[in-house]
């Protein structure tokens, strides 16, 4: 079996099992239409109190806010991977996973994917077309190539440092808390980083690349030329960090000693 | 009342053989608080304040409301839904004490692990690197230590409820991710209460939300005082009391028609 037919395989057991629990699909539907809808408050109620953020405007933030939800939900959406240390180290499901002749990341990608979380990238494509048409932004024919090429790079930064992390889970099996921050950490990519000093803007652009999550590449839709360079470089930043990410996952993999019963 | 003492003392002891990596949570804990530094620097821009919190206020209100947050926060909601899924549930019942009161007081060690090993540290480092105002009268912090009391304890029963609806839902995880995302932005954890418009404002003094982080978190950085920390105090309590009810009620229903899956 390929690997494209694994992917239809699990695709249609995991539709089984969410029709199994319609209940529960809607309100986790509702609760990621919610979570994005909690970013937008916030950058509303910021607003009402200034009129511009370093020079960005309004409509410009919500622009950079709803480019970041197309990868982050495509990210969601297959690399649900947090608790990786709880649910495959501590418990030992990772033996599992290993005596399977499928990479081992590819499995567990499949195997705690949402698909659910996808209908995200409908949001972020409504709130942009909102804010580009509030900033009357006009598109080119390559646009549309461009942002292709942006989400697929930013998805892959994320994944990158999240499965980076996971890694981290093969040499200290201790509990990590480390995870659920780096959502956190996420969110200060989408703003402009010209407003944090140095030292934070370097640890977004190059360590946890998450400005290329959000800001970098929306700055070329917004026309900021100072941005262009880092915009054109997300596709290529995303590429390294995968390939490192899973360079490391394969080493870490031979470390793996099995926690489990 | 021993047993559930001693529970505590366990989840502690467990949580204390996993410390090391809370000191890279520091690490990442002051990162984040360092971008919400600038962040909020740049929201102030020129302005010397907004909605009567100054920059400095600010900053250490987003500093306070996350160390805060490790003390209160806890996964319960989530344990309970995975052990009515693995049907574990059903052999807790047996069990020579009170289901809830044992997952609260798990909640409670994990939370003064934190508190000792994690907020308290990491507020020195914090504190260190960016400009935070700290009360200095004793009775600020006295009333600060009152309220994230009753921060934990509102948390807790919030949690509760929400893993109680597993036993009506079976799969829970939606509601359990609605939960913390509300919680994200009515406790006042993002955003002070005060920075939302009016008509927001009225609306979550009728919830128990802010008694979650806002009040806390306003009360040590002097943005409540006098008759206004009383007050608070006293929503808290209430609110506490109050949320008792349906999660009694809930748990009664769901023993009656408790249905084990598997396990």
């Amino acid at each position: 079996m390929n690997y494209v037919a694994i992917f239809v395989q699990y695709v249609s057991q995991y539709i089984k099992t969410r029709l199994t629990y319609r209940v529960d699909m809607v309100i986790e539907m509702m609760s990621d239409l919610l979570f994005q809808a909690v970013n937008l408050v916030f950058i509303l109620v910021v607003f009402g109190h200034t009129d511009f953020l370093s020079g960005w405007s309004r409509e410009e933030i919500i622009f950079i806010y709803g480019f970041f939800l197309v990868p982050y939900a495509i990210f969601g959406a297959f690399f649900n991977i947090w608790d990786f240390n709880e649910r495959y180290i501590v418990k030992g499901e990772m033996d599992r996973i290993l005596t399977r002749p499928v990479h081992s990341l590819f499995q567990i990608i499949l195997e705690r994917m949402e698909l659910e979380s996808l209908f995200g990238t409908f949001t972020g494509i409504g709130v942009m077309v909102y804010a580009g048409y509030q900033l009357g932004l006009d598109i080119s024919w390559f646009d549309p190539i461009l942002f292709i090429l942006f989400v697929v790079g930013g998805v892959l930064v994320y994944g990158g440092i999240f499965v980076l992390l996971a890694c981290i889970s093969f040499w200290s099996d201790s509990r990590t808390s480390i995870m659920p921050m780096m959502y956190n950490i996420g969110n200060y990519g989408r703003y402009p980083v010209d407003i944090y000093n140095q030292v934070i803007r370097f640890i977004l652009t190059w360590i946890l690349p998450f400005a290329f999550v959000g800001v970098y590449p929306s700055a070329y839709f917004l026309g900021k030329e100072e941005w262009y360079s880092y915009a054109f470089m997300t596709p290529v930043i995303g590429i390294v960090f995968f390939t490192i990410s899973v360079f490391v996952w394969n080493i870490g993999v031979t470390k793996y000693r099995g926690a489990g019963n | 009342m021993s047993k559930y003492v001693e529970m505590i003392r366990i989840r502690f002891l467990m949580m204390l053989a996993y410390r090391t990596n809370y000191y890279s949570g520091i690490l990442i804990y002051s990162i984040n608080i360092g971008a919400y530094y600038f962040l909020w620097n740049a929201i102030y821009g020129e302005k010397a304040s907004i909605e009567g919190m100054s920059v400095l206020q600010m900053t250490s209100y987003v500093a306070v409301a996350w160390m805060a947050r490790a003390f209160y926060f806890n996964n319960i909601d989530r344990e309970i839904a995975q052990e009515i899924k693995e049907g574990k549930v059903a052999v807790e019942f047996i069990r020579p004490y009170h289901y809830l009161i044992m997952k609260t007081m798990q909640g409670l060690g994990e939370g003064l692990f934190r508190l000792f090993f994690f907020s308290v540290p990491g507020m020195v480092i914090v504190a260190l690197i960016f400009p935070i105002s700290f009360s200095a009268s004793g009775i600020t912090w006295l009333f600060f230590s009152t309220s994230i009391v009753f921060s934990f304890i509102i948390n807790t029963q919030i949690n509760l409820l929400t893993g109680i609806l597993t036993f009506f839902f079976f799969n829970n995880d939606g509601l359990i991710r609605a939960k913390r995302v509300i919680i994200d932005l009515f406790s006042g954890l993002l955003l002070p209460i005060s920075f939302y418009p009016g008509w927001a404002q009225q609306v979550m003094n009728f919830l128990p939300f802010q008694a979650i982080s806002y009040i806390p978190s306003m009360i040590f950085t002097d943005g409540m005082t006098g008759s206004a920390v009383y007050n608070a105090l006293w929503f808290q309590l209430i609110w506490a009391i109050l949320l008792i009810v349906p999660i009694q009620f809930l748990w009664i229903i769901a023993k009656k028609q408790l249905i084990v899956q598997g396990g």
